[in-house]
């Protein structure tokens, strides 16, 4: 089985059907970009993944045990409120409450994850900070360190670098790369196709009159 | 003034008085931070028209025990208000104003043409601005209050992490694999729960108070989720219980004093944020 299977998805809103009879499927390990211009259903593509969407028809079936391990996401950069207090520690150690099932407070297992994903994105200096303080570019680090808490074995990412120098966003897709390459699966909503090309194995391309689904190669820059 | 307030606590109606203001205060205090946050600080004055308007239902209607029609209806609100979701904040928010007049007025209309009491504008003022009933309560109320009490805090206590990740960001709380739909409709009978009791207090047009400025001071200063909601529920606890030795001491109204004493805090805070820097 695979990780997710796409089968004849058809979404919309209020009778407007925003994507038709969409079908793809993807494997362990495969890092799948989806492309197109604005207003082609692309975050909405990624919101019926992650079940925030009922479809109008068709399904989405995840292989076995994917939900329960956890799926990840990076939501877009506007979501979250300006004026929130909240300390990048305890962002970063929410990310795991998806899994925690019924115990109410973070065990050690959770805090050395949370350790973890804050060296691999080298913002341990940052957990004290506020997050509204943060410069953009560590917000969307902090935002990833969450989502990979969260991540079992698939991680949804909505342009997970808008706004981000070329420097910041190579540094995203670098961490990327490496937990993709553990095999955890990456699905990635973005405008850098040039960017984020060389890291891919599929791209999946919505268009308002024609979708493509296709295989691009092994994605192993940063092996060579 | 020590000699006179030990006068005061002798009696067991300002001792009741004053526990039943506390814990009122610190559980609007711990939802207060949750709701500014998701933008629905005025939740608080709507629903407490809402059950302001169920009161004066069930008091034309004839019900001795006015709660068994305020709870259901004011929980029913706080659920269709609380859980509608945020793609239409917009019409959320029409929603809330509406509700709350339309209620206000329905309940003044019902006292008006119904009510058995001689004194009718003497009722509404009461119960818009809070009567004197907090010093008249009872052995049975207190416990029912305290219980009532004990089982937010314990609610607070033990979803503390989850309510973090459903007020940050709800659809990534969702998407991880959260109850977060469940979550939210717990929080919205929480806060009817609360409001209901806390109308005892202050009353239906002064609640907002109770919800908002706890939070708000606590915001000024500290900038981590858990100091805020610390903060929230000391601000309260302190501006709750002075507020009330200063009504029963000054013979001023309860609610508006307490309500002041949460002004006066917030002011002071604000001062000491700038002062730190902060925003």
């Amino acid at each position: 089985m695979s990780l997710l299977e796409v089968d004849r998805l058809t979404l919309g809103y209020e009778g407007q059907t925003v994507i038709k009879a969409l079908s793809f499927s993807m494997e362990k390990g495969d890092y799948v970009l989806i492309v197109g211009e604005n207003g082609s259903g692309k975050s909405t593509l990624t919101r019926a993944i992650l079940g925030l969407k009922p479809p109008m028809s068709g399904a989405i079936r995840f292989g076995e045990g994917v939900k329960e391990s956890g799926v990840g996401y990076l939501p877009q950069q506007t979501v979250i409120q300006r004026d929130f207090p909240a300390s990048v520690w305890e962002i970063v150690l929410s990310g795991c409450l998806g899994r925690m099932k019924r115990k109410p407070f973070y065990g050690k297992a959770e805090k050395e994850k949370a350790e973890e994903n804050l060296a691999l994105l080298g913002i341990e200096d940052l957990r004290k900070s506020c997050y509204r303080n943060l410069s953009g570019g560590q917000q969307q680090r902090v935002l990833l360190a969450r989502a990979l808490m969260a991540a079992g074995e698939l991680l949804l990412l909505d342009e997970p670098v808008a706004g981000l120098d070329p420097r910041a966003s190579e540094e995203m897709y670098r961490v990327i790369k490496a937990r993709n390459r553990e095999g955890l699966g990456v699905l990635m909503v973005t405008h850098d196709v040039s960017g984020a090309l060389p890291y891919a194995t599929h791209v999946l391309t919505i268009g308002h009159d024609k979708t493509t689904f296709e295989k691009v190669g092994e994605g192993d820059k940063d092996n060579a | 003034m020590l000699e006179t307030m030990a006068n005061y606590f002798s009696y067991p109606f300002v001792r009741y008085a004053l526990i039943v203001g506390i814990l009122i205060a610190l559980c609007s205090s711990l939802l207060g931070v949750t709701l500014v946050l998701r933008r629905f600080s005025f939740i608080g004055d709507g629903l407490s028209h809402v059950a302001f308007g169920a009161m004066a239902c069930a008091a034309a209607l004839g019900l001795t025990s006015d709660m068994t029609v305020v709870l259901p209806v004011t929980v029913a609100a706080a659920i269709l208000l609380l859980c509608t979701g945020n793609k239409s904040r917009l019409r959320g928010d029409a929603a809330l104003a509406m509700i709350s007049v339309a209620a206000l007025a329905v309940g003044y209309l019902l006292m008006n043409l119904f009510s058995t009491s001689s004194n009718v504008s003497g009722d509404v003022c009461g119960s818009l601005f809070g009567s004197t009933s907090i010093l008249t309560i009872t052995k049975t109320e207190l416990i029912l209050c305290i219980s009532m009490a004990a089982a937010v805090i314990l609610t607070f206590v033990l979803l503390y992490n989850r309510i973090f990740a459903v007020t940050f960001d709800g659809d990534f709380a969702a998407a991880s694999g959260m109850k977060a739909s469940f979550l939210k409709v717990l929080l919205a009978v929480v806060t009817a729960l609360v409001i209901v009791l806390a109308m005892k207090l202050v009353g239906s047009l002064l609640i907002s108070a109770l919800v908002v400025f706890p939070a708000l001071s606590a915001m000024r200063v500290f900038r981590s989720f858990r100091a805020v909601m610390v903060c929230a529920a000391l601000v309260s606890v302190f501006a709750s219980a002075a507020g009330l030795l200063v009504s029963i001491a000054a013979a001023t109204p309860v609610g508006a004093t307490v309500v002041v004493a949460e002004l006066i805090c917030f002011l002071t805070f604000s001062v000491i944020g700038k002062f730190l820097g902060r925003n």
